[in-house]
């Protein structure tokens, strides 16, 4: 993490979590669910009779989202007290 | 001791929790009534949200609205949960830091406006009325189902119930009945899953169910499912068969409309600090997969199990007689939600595919004039689930308070969207501004009780469009309310002009192109073009049409936003400080 504590360097920090974790938001659903399925069904992966893309359009996706809600607070608390902007008790 | 008698006991109980609660809880401000004042646990207000968001609809018709389409109605499935990913990165901490009580609050203090006030108002409206009417039909036909009373009788029990812990507890009474109805309906749901699951492989977790391996066949559960489905003339369960531009469109609709629907963000305001906003999204995403990730099995499964009782031995042989049908089949006949006719006179119950052209020539062959399920509503894959496990009959009562509970904590969360909408937004705002708190909260409950009755009302003469409301809802929560309270974040110089043109062009643009194909009004007849894939515009769906709605907004506001003043230097001030957590207000104690 850089020396600059400004709010502008948090506010940028932020929105660079946010956008990545947007891409993997809509690649695990918009993506593999829906338009990249049948790409990932050249693959040579079966899940229980089936292709991935139908796992993730019905519990790949879902997973991946508790996932990433979880990571960006995780990460956004580490970063509220870096920069300490974090609730105090 | 007979179903109906341990019906009642079981859902009189959980009444009888549900109003001890919100005597418990009974609410003393503005604070406590609007927003439970910011004293609740957010992994409570997890639960408490997962309850809000799942309606009636949710409990008792997912798991058949996706068994009888398959993998194509997966986008229910991704968009009713991929909304939450957006609340929780782009709404849910700055809205709490922000520390207000309603939606159009936010929208008329950033944008420095009494129009975008009212405006947003006007929308939070729409959506949430639209809304409710569904949930109130819902509570009618949930209670009449269970409790063998007319709809209307059963709506009025329903609103009774609700009117009483809204109108004394407000959110706070709201939030901890929510938790309660949340731990009944999620309970009620599992364990016949876990059955069915048990039953057809083994595996007692149902998700993971429903990619293992078919018992009786052998055959992975979804092969199964396939095989059985086209040869019987239907397609196959795990196929693609729609058009891929709708399914991206809708799945987006519903995520941006979910992240839209003002009675879920106001849920957030409830938790004591800006980081428990997030966490609590996080929460309320795994109490809703708990049965977002259960209902597609019990559907695939629900379905198999029903077909391979029909077909005993294969579909190659032949069905099974109508004397020779379970109990549970006769049981659910009488409720009209299944219905039989020996078009054949053979006295075997043939279950198949009868619009399908290529099918025709085998059915033919085999001497069947037509499909004998000539009733089957999807409602069943959920409801006589226990009795296909062959459950004892509390379980069954259990599903009838699970389903009630489900129908009654989302009406509640709507009741009170509209009635502070109404009691904050308009009347201490705009018409009332010198009324203090005690009159405040007076004239909370008394907005509570006429958004009872008219929901009521609505529910009793639903305006002939019940059907089409939710997805009304959700396109103009994702065309008007969402991209202003983002804008309104992530944006330091949108200003009133762009926020309320974006809102605007995104409530006219999706309400005409809903009304073009579906009516004015939903008045049938009245609509321009038919509702049919051939005239829709570029292929897309009325359904669908909210994420375009959302982009028309999108770009309509920052047009008008370059062509007009930027904002005064307090409200970028603003804007900077509901970036950054601290100094957000913690709980109010009193």
């Amino acid at each position: 993490m850089s020396l600059d504590r400004s709010a502008a360097a948090y506010w940028k920090a932020n929105i660079r979590v946010i956008s990545i974790c947007l891409v993997i938001w809509a690649l695990v659903s918009i993506g593999f669910g829906i338009v990249l399925r049948p790409l990932l069904a050249m693959l040579p992966i079966t899940i229980g009779g089936t292709d991935l893309g139908f796992w993730f359009a019905q519990q790949g996706s879902i997973l991946t989202f508790i996932a990433l809600i979880f990571y960006y607070t995780w990460y956004m608390n580490r970063l509220d007290r870096e920069f300490g902007v974090d609730e105090q008790e | 001791m007979d179903q109906f008698t341990l019906n009642l006991i079981v859902v009189g109980a959980t009444f009888a929790l549900y109003i001890g609660i919100a005597i418990w809880a009974r609410a003393g401000t503005t604070a406590d009534y609007y927003a439970a004042s910011r004293g609740i646990n957010p992994v409570v207000n997890g639960a408490a949200t997962a309850a809000d968001w799942m309606s009636a609809a949710s409990f008792i018709s997912m798991a058949g609205l996706i068994a009888f389409v398959g993998y194509d109605n997966s986008t229910f499935l991704m968009g009713w949960t991929g909304g939450y990913v957006l609340l929780a990165l782009l709404l849910a901490p700055y809205l709490r830091k922000f520390g207000r009580f309603t939606v159009p609050e936010f929208i008329g203090d950033r944008f420095y406006s009494t129009t975008a006030r009212i405006v947003a108002v006007v929308c939070l409206l729409v959506i949430s009325i639209t809304y409710v009417i569904g949930q109130m039909t819902g509570a009618g036909v949930a209670f009449s189902r269970f409790l063998e009373v007319q709809n209307t009788t059963g709506l009025l029990i329903a609103s009774t119930v609700v009117f009483i812990y809204a109108v004394l507890g407000g959110m706070k009474g709201i939030t901890y009945t929510q938790l309660a109805q949340y731990c009944v309906l999620i309970t009620a749901y599992t364990i016949p899953a876990v059955f069915i699951s048990l039953q057809l492989t083994g595996n007692p977790v149902p998700p993971l169910g429903l990619f293992s391996t078919h018992a009786e066949s052998g055959l992975p559960l979804l092969t199964k499912l396939d095989q059985v489905l086209t040869e019987l003339g239907f397609h196959d369960y795990t196929g693609h068969h729609g058009s891929t531009l709708n399914m991206v469109l809708f799945t987006m609709s519903l995520m941006v409309g979910t992240a839209g629907l003002p009675h879920v963000i106001i849920r957030f305001f409830t938790v004591p600090r800006v980081a428990d906003a997030r966490r609590s999204a996080g929460w309320a995403l795994v109490f809703i997969a708990l049965l977002y990730l259960t209902a597609p099995a019990v559907g695939a499964m629900a379905k198999l199990n029903i077909i391979t009782t029909i077909y005993p031995d294969g579909t190659a042989a032949e069905p099974i007689r109508y004397d020779d049908k379970p109990d549970w089949m006769l049981n659910w006949e009488q409720t009209g939600l299944l219905a039989f006719e020996d078009k054949n006179e053979d006295g075997r119950l043939q279950y198949y595919n009868d619009t399908s052209e290529e099918f025709a020539s085998v059915a033919e062959a085999r001497g069947w004039e037509g499909n004998e399920i000539v009733t089957f509503n999807r409602d069943i894959l959920v409801l006589a689930n226990p009795e296909i496990a062959q459950l004892p009959g509390w379980v069954l009562a259990l599903i009838a308070a699970g389903g009630l509970a489900a129908a009654l904590s989302t009406a509640a969360g709507l009741l009170l969207a509209i009635s502070s909408a109404i009691s904050h937004d308009l009347l201490k705002s705009v018409f009332m501004p010198k009324i203090t708190d005690r009159q405040e909260l007076m004239a909370a409950r008394v907005s509570m009780g006429f958004a009872i009755v008219l929901a009521t009302y609505l529910g009793m003469n639903p305006p002939g469009f019940a059907a089409q409301v939710v997805a009304l809802a959700f396109g103009l929560a994702a065309a008007t309310l969402f991209p202003a309270l983002m804008m309104g974040i992530f944006s330091k110089k949108m200003n009133t002009q762009g926020a309320v043109a974006g809102m605007l062009v995104g409530l006219i643009a999706t309400l005409l192109y809903i009304f073009t194909y579906l009516g004015w009004f939903f008045i049938p007849g009245t609509n321009m073009l038919p509702n049919e894939p051939g005239y829709w515009l570029f292929g897309i769906s009325p359904l669908s049409f909210g994420a375009v709605g959302a982009i028309l907004n999108f770009a309509a506001a920052i047009v008008v936003m370059k062509l007009t003043a930027p904002p005064p230097e307090r409200i970028q001030e603003l804007v900077e400080s509901i970036r950054v957590p601290r100094g957000a207000s913690g709980a109010i104690d009193h």
